[in-house]
């Protein structure tokens, strides 16, 4: 009991932390953030190595199995392609900084 | 508590950290991509631990590891390709997909914390009631999230789909799933049970995103994001594990706030865009542009729209969702770059639904190279157009229309773009057809507004050559 009251403790506090980070997003980095939330929720593929460390049957298998392909997809796919987009952001930011900077380019 | 495992909590709280220190980082686009790569910092680490701490704690057999590697590669595969592949447009549609896979793997790590501990004993109620949960909100992610990708990508008509006595095949599936997920946690690890509740959540999530519009769509990948974290958070409990916990809430809280924000920029609470209100194709009254209204249109040629463009000081460009369905951001900038250089001073206003998903414009005109310095935010265009001379809609409608202001219609109250306090107006449009609110917008019939009839990219593209003649002649 003791543990799942700690647990819990640190659910909520972690969506309050959420809803005070999130909020100060500026809306033009909305697309960007909501695929890079979206990469971090891949994390349940440390959910499915504990699922591996505990399975010794068919069927644990199997679910591992499941649990790591969807997983990994997630959590692979969702940081490549965020990079990807906040790239094209820093992109243009790079070219005026190095036509101010002159020198240093 | 062992050194080993409060090394382990330590490490778990480090990764957890990065992971909101990366998310703060994307407060701004200059810090933004080194925010993404901390996060992705936490997860190798939260990563790395479990794997350590499971090969110390618990070892576990070969073909279990084997699994787990070929299931890890082979979805890392698919995702990484995926996401080195997808057209900027497309970018809803794999995130949905994503959401699907999250809330899929959250279901399965859950069911597997059911079923492997075996039978003896039977399950405790810390464990079995999130396991249910995950189970059921997991699933509901899993099938919505196919669904709702199916219907931005085309595969699935946009067009809501329903049929009779849906709301009550609902309810009776939703009971269902409550029923059996109750008789899963009271029989102490029925597996039947839960295979029942799986099912039923299956169902549940076609059933619920098939009757949204193609237009809503965008809010119900938000929404299933937030309910991935959920399911995620879930899984942590059921297993015990604060890395999922800490980050499933994160994104909980995530996908609600810009499920909310939304839904307010679109004028629809997110109540009404589940349960399939207006815009969800009933006719709604003064929909179809009359005579009259055609009578007052001023139609335009991409010569005069040339003219006008060159001959002005300030031009305000207001892309919509007609912009990225024909794919013309790179033709919009090059149409913008040619007048910043002939001297004009060319900004974007960008609302904050425009596009396919919240903050899907910014990203389109980004890969078209347009620096960000250059896209206004709502409050910062409205304070603009005050001082604009031309203020090009592109394939924008109800984000423009000064009805809003107005109350008593379908946009009443929704935070628009003035287009109308410019001095002149252009629309670029395929036709006089409302919008997703179905109704008409007096912009478009104001006297100091021309249309020109086209699709974007043809328009814009005929405006360029235009410009150039009228430049260099």
């Amino acid at each position: 009991m003791q543990t799942l009251f700690g647990n819990l403790a640190i659910f909520v506090l972690a969506l309050l932390v959420g809803v005070e980070v999130i909020s100060k997003i500026p809306s033009t980095l909305h697309t960007p953030m909501m695929s890079g939330s979206n990469a971090i929720h891949g994390v349940v593929i440390a959910g499915a190595v504990i699922t591996a460390s505990l399975a010794s049957t068919p069927a644990g298998y199997i679910l591992t199995f499941i649990a790591a392909t969807l997983a990994a997809a997630n959590v692979f796919g969702g940081y490549v392609v965020t990079d990807r987009i906040l790239k094209m952001f820093t992109k243009p930011k790079q070219s005026s900084m190095s036509t101010t900077a002159g020198a240093a380019s | 508590m062992t050194g080993f495992e409060f090394l382990v909590g330590v490490l778990y709280l480090a990764s957890a950290s990065l992971f909101v220190v990366g998310l703060h980082q994307m407060r701004a686009p200059s810090t933004a991509r080194t925010g993404n790569l901390i996060s992705a910092g936490g997860m190798v680490i939260a990563v790395v631990t479990t794997i350590v701490f499971s090969l110390v704690s618990s070892g576990g057999h070969w073909i279990a590891w084997a699994a787990l590697i070929g299931g890890a590669l082979l979805g890392g595969v698919f995702g990484v390709r995926q996401a080195r592949t997808v057209k900027m447009t497309d970018v809803p549609q794999l995130v949905s997909v994503f959401n699907a896979v999250g809330g899929g793997g959250a279901a399965a790590v859950a069911f597997a914390a059911f079923v492997l501990p075996g039978d003896a004993g039977g399950i405790e109620l810390t464990i079995s009631i999130p396991v249910v949960l995950d189970v059921l909100i997991g699933s509901i992610t899993f099938s919505g999230s196919l669904i709702a990708a199916g219907k931005l990508q085309g595969i699935i008509s946009g067009k809501p789909i329903t049929f009779p006595g849906a709301r009550a095949v609902n309810i009776l599936v939703a009971i269902v799933a409550l029923c059996a997920g109750v008789m899963a946690v009271i029989l102490r690890g029925n597996t039947l049970m839960l295979v029942v509740v799986l099912v039923a959540a299956l169902i549940l999530g076609v059933l619920m995103v098939l009757p949204i519009g193609g237009a809503d769509a965008p809010v119900i990948v938000s929404l299933l994001n937030a309910f991935t974290g959920l399911a995620v958070a879930m899984a942590g409990f059921a297993i015990n594990n604060q890395a999922l916990i800490i980050a499933g809430a994160l994104v909980g809280a995530a996908g609600t706030i810009l499920t909310l924000q939304m839904a307010k920029a679109m004028n629809r609470s997110v109540v009404s865009i589940i349960l399939g209100g207006f815009g969800t194709g009933e006719p709604v009254s003064s929909s179809g542009p009359s005579g009259e209204d055609l009578a007052n249109v001023r139609s335009l040629t991409a010569d005069d729209v040339a003219i006008q463009l060159a001959y002005a000081q300030h031009v305000l460009i207001v892309p919509g969702y007609g912009l990225a369905a024909a794919q013309a951001q790179h033709q919009v900038a090059e149409l913008a770059a040619l007048l910043i250089a002939h001297g004009v001073d060319v900004k974007y206003a960008i609302h904050p639904v425009a596009g396919r998903m919240p903050g899907h414009m910014n990203v389109l005109l980004a890969e078209a190279n347009v620096p960000y310095e250059q896209m206004l935010q709502l409050d910062d265009a409205n304070a603009a157009f005050n001082n604009c001379d031309v203020a090009l809609v592109i394939g924008a409608n109800d984000v423009c229309n000064p009805d809003a202001r107005k109350p008593g219609n379908a946009v009443s109250g929704m935070p628009i773009l003035d287009a109308d306090h410019a001095k002149s107006v252009v629309v670029i449009k395929r036709s006089m057809r409302p919008g997703y609110a179905g109704i008409s917008n007096p912009l478009f019939t104001d006297p100091k507004t021309g249309m020109l009839f086209d699709d974007a990219k043809k328009a814009l593209t005929g405006i360029t050559t235009a410009v150039k003649e009228y430049v260099s002649a």
